[in-house]
């Protein structure tokens, strides 16, 4: 019995050595004590040092995107760093371009805070925010693509502009112990204020989207965070063409508001691209909007129309239907959302009908 | 025995860590890191210095440690656990020192070491110099011929991976699978040192 105590004693006291050993070493030695990080050479945070840059960010309430949660695997949460951050680590270099390096940007979660850092950031990450919201509805556009409505809770209004997106937290659940973030356009009216729409397309086997279509109830809590993007309507009065396919519908629609709203008379042609018709949605939306607008025109075009749907409308792929109705368009803007091999074809055709590719903008999502 | 007697078999010790007793590739220890950052050569020198660099101080660590305090307090039986925390807090503590006095080695060696302090062959090395009952300096020259042994058998994995990316390799043995084969392969080369000592 003494014998027993006496070892475990021996073992805790040597256990208890070493870990003071640590703690004293990490009081003295990897105390960095208050470091500055200069943002933009305007605001300057007051920081203790020894972090990484994107937990120091985050703790100070500035949300850089970031998929991986600092793990060094997404390469998101590029941010140009002007100084103070120490030479190139391994761990960033698969992530980095040549041009990237060059204009020294680097991932703030591999780049410690060890001293007083200067970096750049663009002025709209720091009006993001994290958002808690509650679901409170969740409908059936079609078979495979569903509209969220989230009530903002805290804080209870969010700014953005139309054509931005949000950032959805995925927490860990039933078959999926990873925790995500996965960015959605915002489609909902900005006048529509303390709730935001989301149009989401499930992904087969993936994270977020299985864990909104399938865990995600109405009433439950859910966490964002945003808004991101500059995607967004030019303040000019260029003809306009909309082109956009599935849940590119969101950010499109949301323009749509946004034009509805201030009573725009500036033309415009939304190209629609589905497969079949049990694919097509928000047309009695896009009819209203058609009733409101004086110059706005929708074009559902469907890939594979059945024999006996009797479908009227524009046929094949949305490229070739906007090859067919679009005569020379030098003064048009155009504003695609969709897939990056749908967006590829879309800009190869609007060049060969004269749009500068100063007046295509989109969002790629893959 | 005398000094020269002991250092000459230090040399020999070293000399057969390195090749006939290599620590990887006979016992199959610190295959985790062998096989994970083997993708090229660079990392896999920084990696093979790190190890070096820890077990040789591990080893000598340790056997302070069990020579000094375990043995005369009759309490052989705790060196897993004291090896492991001393590894542990080693490990820690040399990792703190680096990031704050010398960035340069803390880029090139200083972000291996959290990969490594979990790694078998270090806490392998401990043990092995405890049963096969040697002495201090020959110790030392374990402890630094294991990890010269690991790092040359990593360093020559990297550059046959590194080859063989330019190869079509069968789509079920891409990776681990082909890796292991040519860990085998390596293995049974280094039998052929079997003779030298």
């Amino acid at each position: 019995m003494g014998a027993t105590v006496f070892s475990v004693f021996v073992i805790s006291a040597i256990g208890a050595a070493l870990a003071t050993v640590l703690v004293i070493a990490e009081r003295y030695i990897t105390n960095y004590g208050e470091c500055a990080v200069i943002i933009n050479d305007d605001k300057t945070l007051q920081v203790q040092g020894g972090s990484s840059l994107l937990e120091t960010l985050t703790q100070q309430k500035i949300f850089i995107p970031s998929a991986c949660g600092g793990r060094g695997s997404c390469g998101y949460c590029k941010v140009k760093v002007v100084g103070g951050a120490g030479p190139l680590l391994p761990t960033e270099e698969p992530y980095l371009s040549e041009e990237e390096r060059a204009a020294g940007m680097r991932l703030s979660c591999q780049v410690k805070v060890r001293n007083d850092v200067r970096i750049e950031i663009p002025e709209e990450l720091l009006s993001i925010q994290q958002y808690e919201c509650v679901c409170v509805d969740i409908r059936d556009l079609t078979y495979d693509i569903k509209r969220f409505r989230f009530e903002l809770k805290e804080p209870d209004r969010m700014r953005f502009v139309p054509g931005q997106y949000v950032q959805v937290f995925t927490p860990a659940y039933e078959g999926s112990d990873e925790e995500v973030y996965r960015a959605y356009s915002i489609s909902s009216n900005t006048t529509d204020e303390g709730f935001i729409e989301l149009i989401v397309r499930l992904v087969p086997n993936g994270i977020c989207t299985t864990y909104l279509f399938e865990h995600l109830k109405a009433g439950d809590p859910v966490k964002i965070n945003g808004p991101y993007g500059h995607f967004r309507l030019q303040d000019t009065d260029a003809p306009i063409i909309f082109i956009a396919g599935g849940s590119g519908m969101a950010p499109i629609n949301c323009m749509l508001h946004q034009l509805a709203n201030s009573g725009s008379e500036r033309q415009a042609t939304y190209y629609f691209g589905v497969n079949t018709p049990k694919d097509l949605f928000f047309v009695e939306e896009m009819k209203a909007f058609e009733a409101r607008l004086p110059h706005f025109r929708f074009v559902p075009v469907l890939a594979m129309p059945d024999e006996d749907s009797g479908w009227e409308g524009e046929t094949g792929l949305v490229t070739e239907a906007l090859d067919r109705n679009l005569d020379r368009a030098e003064s048009y803007e155009a504003y695609l959302c969709g897939s990056p091999g749908m967006i590829n074809a879309t800009v190869a055709v609007l060049q060969g009908h004269g749009v500068q590719v100063e007046n295509i903008f989109y969002d790629k999502f893959s | 025995m005398n000094w020269t007697g002991e250092l000459w078999q230090m040399l020999v010790v070293c000399f057969a860590a390195v090749f006939t007793g290599n620590i990887l590739l006979t016992t199959f220890l610190g295959m985790c890191p062998f096989l994970a950052v083997s993708r090229q050569v660079k990392a896999s020198v920084g990696l093979g210095f790190a190890v070096v660099f820890v077990m040789t101080c591990t080893t000598v660590l340790n056997w302070l440690a069990y020579r000094y305090v375990l043995v005369p307090l009759d309490l052989e039986f705790f060196r897993f656990i004291l090896f492991i925390i001393i590894i542990a807090t080693f490990v820690q503590f040399v990792e703190m020192v680096l990031e704050r006095y010398s960035p340069a080695l803390y880029q090139s060696l200083g972000i291996f070491l959290p990969l490594i302090t979990v790694n078998c062959a270090i806490l392998g090395a401990s043990l092995f110099m405890v049963i096969r009952g040697y002495t201090f300096l020959v110790t030392l020259g374990y402890g630094f011929g294991s990890g010269v042994g690991w790092m040359l058998a990593i360093v020559a994995m990297a550059g046959i991976r590194q080859n063989m990316s330019m190869e079509r390799v069968p789509k079920g043995l891409q990776g681990p699978g082909i890796a292991l084969i040519i860990a085998g392969l390596m293995a049974l080369g280094f039998i052929g040192f079997t003779g030298v000592l």
